[in-house]
């Protein structure tokens, strides 16, 4: 998502940065251009207008152009000006209401209002300590109900018995009534997808509405929406008070125009996103690190977040002494390479990294790709404990050996044993206090001596060209 | 399964009278539904014509408004620049009526789309004919696989129905309700289990009960999910194995809602899965569906059908021509003439 348009404003930005001095004609051009990678990006007509308006008068109107780093001042601009598209963070629902809090989630048909929410009913559940029940209002698509009851199920999140021949109203008011009886903190309500001119059944949310007096309705948007989105936000916000968007498969590689449209149309903010199929998969929105993303200028914090999540600090701090020792063996290696994994694989960190987008596509295409990372785990899975204690025991039949079990050649063995040995070299490097230049890279790429970050990885990443180097390793194997 | 019946009854009232509002002059009616869906696009082509061309001469505001017009209705930025210059071309400085403008518009659009409008024929000669439904998640599968499925039966073909998404929650209860609707067979397995055996098995079922064609409803995946290709392009190589001509269709479901993106999704799919037509749905809303242009202009893969509501009926070929002039406004004029 978003790389797209940060591909495409690249480009603009470069050639402005190749004059010395910028004059009205300069900004105009850079604008138009700004304007096309706007649109294909899907982001509403509407919207990039005013969008360029604003920036087209801020620039020329304060005399931008006569200031010393003319370029910077127009990239700040349409900086400032995406994060005021985008809004304030939201932060999630507001629970600060009496419970049983009712959440409506409503949008048209396919949007993934049934699976966001369930994802939002185990984040409630376990990040917000909220007791939650699930209702589907849905009784129109074959099998709705029972899509979200399944998915409770998944969950560990309690569902509404369904009872065959409800009305919406009535089984939206039995879930009120079963929520105040058994202590529900948030019940959340899955509507029906439908048309937002389709009166009759925009008719019957009114009456829900009317009735359970929703403390949240959240309009379920899908991220790949084009310029319909914003008929979409509007028809539902003028006919039910919308108080916020959550927008779905922002891990897709549209161009995320939606997100830029949904907010600026409605007013209302955009508190999640859904970015992947599982469960867990959905996050707070944060506006300002999307205009970051959108800008080529990464996201460290969720990179670091994702990283704390990851990575158990005690554990950290025992390989971080394992290391100095220089006692850090394959076991610790296998262990890393599975972190790296639940960081969202190497995309999703790559995707986070600074000024890596352009070269992210060719290093995904080059089929540098998780797999190459699975394989090294299962190369490492093939040996016995010893081996991966000590390394140096593998000699030409152990490692004929494990390539078979792990199903792979010599060869990746042989890479793979390099890739290990570098790191441990540079480790001791470190250990022994020889930081030198090599310390410059690695800080660098991650924000300076972040805490969370377990010192192998960043000692991987170190080794001259940072991540890329330790990439490039892993795609050696072909 | 007696706990869906009442649902159902529910359902089938709902669209029994969807039914009943477009089974007696079908022909009509869809047209005048699609314009109703895109009326709201063609509406403000017209609107943006007729308050543009009171100045009867075309000039270069008249030009960017007729522009807004398009991008709003997803044709894409490159599309838009070369319609509008071949009404430059056509008209500039030269005084033009509405109509005109309108009808160039229709025109230049049918014009795109008439190499690629070709309905879903299903030739004799394959025992099952074996079409896929590939796309994006919640684009419409399930729902587009219950309609074809319907007409199908009414044409008086044996058809079965494989529930290879087995990844959604819900989704085999789902086709299930659809092919109890549609009369059609249905095979499946438990949620979870691997797809390419199940169509293995229902590929094999289908022959020995003189199916003449099956349906198989696959798991909405995004095309940036290369597991997720590479297990869609599994499924193809099992139906291969049983039948080196299938599968005989793969038809993609593209949301009319999707924007630009829905290039990408055809491109992939098509370099991946070997997508050999499409299927829009939810043209009933205020999509336009204007990426069409752009994509038949890519790919020039054939459009079969265009899905225009929820109901069992509300699936119907799709012709350049009604397409065209639902976006240029001309029916509306044509009705209320």
């Amino acid at each position: 998502m978003f790389d797209h348009l940060s591909s495409r404003l690249a480009p603009i930005f470069d050639r402005l940065k190749k004059r010395a001095v910028l004059v009205e004609k300069d900004v105009n051009e850079a604008l138009i251009e700004i304007r096309r990678a706007l649109l294909e990006a899907d982001v509403a007509l509407e919207v990039v207008q005013s969008f360029i308006d604003r920036i087209r008068h801020k620039a020329i109107g304060h005399e931008i152009i006569k200031s010393v780093t003319p370029v910077q001042q127009v990239i700040k601009l349409v900086h400032d000006e995406l994060v005021h598209l985008l809004g304030e963070d939201a932060g999630g629902i507001n629970l600060e209401a009496e419970s049983p809090i009712a959440v409506m989630l409503v949008g048209l048909q396919g949007s993934g209002k049934t699976t966001t929410a369930a994802k939002l009913g185990l984040r409630l559940s376990t990040q917000d300590k909220q007791k939650i029940l699930l209702a589907s209002l849905d009784v129109y698509r074959p099998a709705a109900q029972e899509q979200l009851r399944v998915l409770g199920c998944e969950a560990g999140i309690e569902t509404l018995p369904i009872v065959e021949g409800q009305l919406p109203a009535q089984i939206a008011m039995r879930a009120m009534q079963a929520a105040k009886l058994s202590g529900v903190d948030v019940v959340i309500l899955d509507t029906a997808g439908r048309v937002h001119i389709d009166e009759p059944l925009m008719v019957e949310m009114s009456s829900v509405k009317a009735l359970v007096n929703p403390h949240e309705i959240l309009l379920v948007a899908d991220a790949l929406t084009g310029q319909d989105a914003v008929n979409i936000a509007r028809g539902f916000d003028s006919c039910l008070g919308l108080t916020g968007v959550v927008l779905t498969r922002l891990d897709g590689d549209g161009r995320g125009g939606a997100a830029l449209s949904m907010r600026a149309v409605t007013g209302r903010p955009i508190k999640y996103a859904g970015v992947g199929e599982k469960l867990d998969c959905l996050d707070l929105f944060r506006p300002g690190r999307v205009a970051d993303q959108i800008l080529g200028m990464g996201d460290i914090i969720g990179l670091v977040e994702k990283a704390s999540q990851a990575f158990d600090a005690g554990t950290s701090e025992q390989l971080a002494r394992k290391m100095e020792k220089g006692n850090f063996d394959l076991t610790d290696l296998s262990g890393q390479l599975e972190q790296m994994t639940k960081m969202g694989g190497i995309a999703g960190m790559l995707g986070m990294l600074p000024g890596i987008g352009k070269i992210k596509d060719q290093l995904l295409s080059s089929r540098m790709d998780d797999q190459s990372i699975k394989r090294q785990i299962a190369i490492i899975s093939s040996m016995t404990p010893l081996e991966r204690r000590k390394p140096d025991v593998l000699k030409a039949s152990r490692k004929k050996r494990i390539a078979a079990g792990a199903g792979v050649r010599v060869e990746d063995v042989n890479k793979l044993l390099k890739m290990y040995y570098q790191a441990v070299d540079m480790m001791k490097a470190f250990g022994k206090g020889k930081r030198g230049k090599k310390k410059g890279t690695t800080s660098g790429l991650f924000g300076g001596g972040l805490p969370q970050i377990p010192p192998g990885l960043s000692g991987l990443s170190g080794s001259g060209g940072g991540l890329t180097d330790f990439f490039r390793s892993l795609k050696k194997k072909d | 399964m007696t706990k869906k019946v009442e649902t159902n009854e529910n359902m089938q009232g709902k669209e029994a009278d969807k039914q009943e509002s477009s089974s007696p002059i079908q022909k009509k009616g869809w047209i005048r539904r699609l314009s109703d869906g895109l009326s709201h696009s063609s509406g403000t082509i017209r609107k943006h014509a007729f308050s543009l061309f009171t100045k009867r001469k075309l000039d270069e505001s008249l030009l960017e408004n007729l522009e807004m017009v398009l991008l709003k209705a997803d044709f894409g930025v490159g599309n838009t620049i070369s319609i509008i210059q071949s009404l430059r071309n056509e008209y500039n400085g030269k005084d033009v009526s509405p109509e005109k403008i309108a009808g160039t518009l229709a025109r230049e659009v049918e014009r795109i789309l008439l190499p690629v409008a070709h309905p879903l024929n299903i030739a004799n000669t394959h025992h099952p004919h074996i079409i896929f439904l590939v796309g994006v998640n919640g684009s419409g599968k399930t729902t587009t696989i219950g309609k074809l499925a319907t007409q199908f039966r009414k044409e008086g073909k044996k058809v079965m129905l494989a529930a290879c998404d087995t990844f959604r929650a819900g989704a085999i209860d789902q086709l299930k309700i659809w092919a109890e609707r549609s009369g059609t067979e249905f095979i499946a397995r438990a949620p979870g289990a691997d797809p390419a055996g199940l169509l293995f098995d229902a590929i094999s079922q289908a022959r020995k009960e003189g199916m003449n064609i099956l349906l198989v409803d696959t798991a909405g995946r995004l095309q940036n999910r290369q597991d997720l290709m590479a297990e869609l392009q599994k499924l193809v190589r099992v139906a291969q194995k049983q039948d080196q001509t299938a599968p005989h269709d793969i038809i993609i479901v593209l949301d009319a809602t999707t924007g630009q993106n829905a290039l990408q999704q055809v491109e992939v799919f098509k370099k991946t899965a070997g997508v050999t037509g499409i299927i829009m749905t939810k043209l009933d809303g205020t999509a336009k569906g204007g990426i069409l242009l752009a994509i038949a202009d890519q790919y020039a893969l054939p459009i079969h059908a265009i899905g225009i509501g929820e109901g069992i009926n509300d699936l119907q070929p799709f012709t350049a021509h009604e397409f065209a002039q639902a976006i240029a406004g001309q029916r509306e004029r044509e009705q209320s003439q």
